[in-house]
């Protein structure tokens, strides 16, 4: 009984403290703008199935991508034994679910096959990033802190998954033939392990894993939402919202379109629509809720920068660092605008002050990025909303730019070229 | 025996009370740039070579207003995009071939945002179509598998998944089709793409279509093949950067069936 209370209390405890970072990384969703409506549930769904079940995108590169499918795929079916875990705390049982039989023999089974999967695959990556020089894992967007977040973060996932073996060989140590559910791993490690031991050090043994297990993915689940590592919440809703229309897609700016129409022909526009504070995105404000939703799930892998044209010849521009900083600005400005309203100023904005017009303007609009990101971010859009804040609040585009609007303008064509020659190239054409 | 082809007029055969199954939007890149206007001029002899009936906007097209839209002038793409949609409708335009992947992204997936649908053919796609039919026959001595490399567009490929129509065209032709490391949807873009054709690069170590073409020289193929004008205007920049002019060709995929065909 006593075990129950303090595992209810603690139980609280996390679900509190996790409840309240949402409702404040949530309440940022307020601050920005409309995207584009959620439609379309069943290709929404096959997508989430193939990109983010199946992991399509990640394996986009063999070998990390099979070893980060192979972890997503370990924490699936090991988390089913997490929510076991939570019942039998609070019911004061001990492997519940059993009931479901070969269900469950085969779930808890390959739970016990995969955290010893996860746990070689961790250790992998963290000897990748401890030991050698990976391109991507650095960038100016990389600070320290970032390094040293994903390294707290794959110890704390090795030692869960220490911690689930060492429970489950303890509970095979302590009811040998009947036990519930099947461990092909830890029966053979318990071999080595609790051979030796008595009944009273298997409990001891089985007890401290047993809570070490459970307080670890308690502590885990309160320091991912500050963590790159939030991904683990974030990417399949992310990849479920994602944009449906093709890469080359660019959205419609509908008051602009409506301003151009009433200017050329006053009587046919939409009076109505409502008018706009900004044109494109100069700070968090303007952005959309699928941009903050991107930021809040980018893992920081920067497969994204790695395909950049830009950035592999040594320009500023890196796609994964666009989105780190939106998530830092955000995090920045957004108490301030939450508390004071939308017109909130603290003299900073997105654009300058963390992205650079050099960067903006370094974009092929490739989309490189977008096809490589594993969770489906869309950089070039944002890229682009960016570049429309600069040309049409600021007039601030690059010297070459200006010249080809003004060809644009005066002759319909980017070159100093006119109408009248447009049928150059089909003279004395033969054949 | 030669003969002088007459591109139609969209204007003159509205006046003549007909209209053409398709238009063919030629692109700034096809009427003024010097180079490309030669990919316009062998993609119209392979129409003519067809029997397709089409016509061309002539004095009439102006720029779409991509290049502005993508280098964040959303005011300039609309004022441009209103005067298109206007001529496209007068014209009554249902189907539309481009040579630019530029074209065709804009065309088929951002117009119906400001009021023109219709079907989109990029010149890949209309090329495959045909040899598919068995409507365009190729003779295949033209090439004598020589080394062809594909570079892929990115408004084609990434921006629209389509890899496969430009690598069957070259195939219909007998050549030694070969593939850079980066290709198909990891391929590299070749640097001029979201306006950057139009202004200087930022500085960086090294420019994006060196990079390429030293990926595309390394597969030794004789001739790059691309499907668009500035992958065009980049790659063959890269050769000459390069001093490999000598050896390498870079060829439109229309320019290389042309080509074949006696054109
Ligand atoms: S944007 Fe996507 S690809 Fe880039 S670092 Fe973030 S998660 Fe990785
Ligand atoms: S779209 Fe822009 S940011 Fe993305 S890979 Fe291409 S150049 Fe880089």
């Amino acid at each position: 009984m006593a075990k129950q209370l303090i595992f209810l209390f603690v139980l609280l405890i996390t679900l509190g403290v996790f409840a309240w970072t949402m409702s404040r990384i949530f309440s940022f969703f307020n601050l920005t703008k409309s995207a584009f409506p959620v439609r379309n549930i069943g290709k929404r769904i096959n997508i989430t199935l193939k990109v983010a079940i199946g992991q399509s995108k990640i394996l986009r590169w063999p070998f990390t991508g099979l070893l980060h499918a192979l972890v997503f795929w370990g924490f699936m079916v090991i988390t089913f034994g997490s929510f076991e875990m939570v019942i039998d705390g609070l019911a004061g049982t001990e492997r519940v679910l059993g009931t479901f039989g070969i269900v469950y023999d085969i779930i808890i089974g390959s739970g016990d096959v995969f955290a010893a999967i996860v746990l070689i695959a961790i250790l992998v990556f963290l000897a990748r990033r401890l030991f050698l020089s990976i391109g991507r894992f650095k960038g100016e967007e990389i600070k320290t802190i970032s390094k040293i977040d994903a390294n707290i973060a794959l110890t704390m996932i090795l030692l869960l998954m220490v911690s689930l073996l060492g429970m489950n060989i303890g509970y095979v140590a302590l009811h040998g033939n009947n036990q519930i559910g099947v461990y092909p791993v830890s029966q053979w490690l318990a071999g080595y392990i609790t051979s030796g031991m008595t009944i009273y050090g298997a409990n001891i043994f089985h007890e401290v894993n047993w809570w070490a297990h459970i307080l670890l993915i308690f502590i885990f689940a309160n320091i991912l939402p500050y963590s790159k590592h939030f991904h683990v919440f974030t990417s399949i809703p992310n990849v479920f919202l994602s944009r449906l229309e093709p890469l080359g897609y660019l959205p419609n700016m509908g008051n602009v379109m409506n301003e151009v129409k009433l200017m050329m022909n006053p009587e046919a526009a939409n009076v109505e629509a409502p008018p706009i504070s900004r044109f494109g995105v100069k700070d968090v404000e303007d952005t959309s809720w699928k941009n903050y939703a991107d930021a809040l799930a980018c893992t920081e892998c920067g497969r994204c920068t790695a395909v950049c044209p830009a950035a592999i010849t040594g320009k500023k521009l890196s796609p994964r660092k666009i989105f780190v900083d939106l998530r830092a600005r955000m995090k920045e400005k957004g108490p301030g605008l939450i508390k004071n309203g939308i017109d909130y100023s603290d003299n900073k904005s997105l654009i300058r002050d963390y992205i650079s017009e050099e960067e903006l303007w370094a974009c092929t609009t490739c989309n490189a990025c977008a096809q490589e990101c594993p969770i489906n971010i869309n950089h070039p859009t944002l890229i682009l909303d960016m570049r429309r804040y600069l040309v049409m609040e600021e007039a601030a585009a690059p010297a070459g730019l200006n010249m080809m609007f003004t060809n644009i303008e005066n002759n319909g064509a980017p070159w100093q070229r006119g109408p009248e020659e447009r049928l150059e190239w089909t003279e004395s054409l033969n054949a | 025996m030669t003969h002088t082809i007459k591109v139609p007029i969209m204007a003159d055969l509205s006046q003549q009370g007909t209209k053409p199954e398709y238009l063919y939007w030629v692109g700034c890149a096809g009427a003024f740039d010097d180079r490309y206007q030669k990919v316009a001029r062998a993609f119209v002899k392979i129409l003519h070579h067809l029997g397709v009936s089409y016509a061309i906007l002539g004095k009439e097209e102006t720029c779409n207003g991509d290049p502005a839209r993508r280098a964040g002038n959303e005011m300039l793409f609309h004022m441009q995009a209103a005067q298109v949609v206007q001529l496209l409708t007068r014209y009554e335009v249902k189907k539309m071939i481009t040579t630019c992947p530029h074209c065709f992204n804009i065309f088929l997936n951002e117009y119906p945002d400001v009021g023109w649908r219709g079907e989109v053919i990029h010149h890949s796609q209309f090329l495959q179509q045909m040899i598919d039919e068995g409507k365009l026959k190729v003779p295949k001595d033209m090439f004598n598998n020589q080394k062809v490399v594909f570079h892929d567009p990115c408004y084609l490929g990434r921006g629209n998944n389509i890899y496969d129509a430009p690598r069957q065209v070259i195939d219909a032709l007998e050549t030694d089709r070969v593939e850079m490391p980066r290709n198909k949807s990891f391929a590299l873009c070749c640097g001029a793409g979201g306006a950057q054709m139009f202004k200087e690069a930022e500085p960086g170590s090294k420019e994006v279509y060196a990079e390429r073409t030293e990926e595309a020289l390394a597969t030794n193929a004789g001739i790059i093949a691309t499907a668009c004008p500035f992958c065009m205007t980049m790659l063959t920049d890269g050769i000459k950067y390069k001093n490999k002019e000598e050896e390498v060709k870079n060829l439109d995929i229309a320019e290389m069936i042309a080509s074949s065909l006696g054109l």
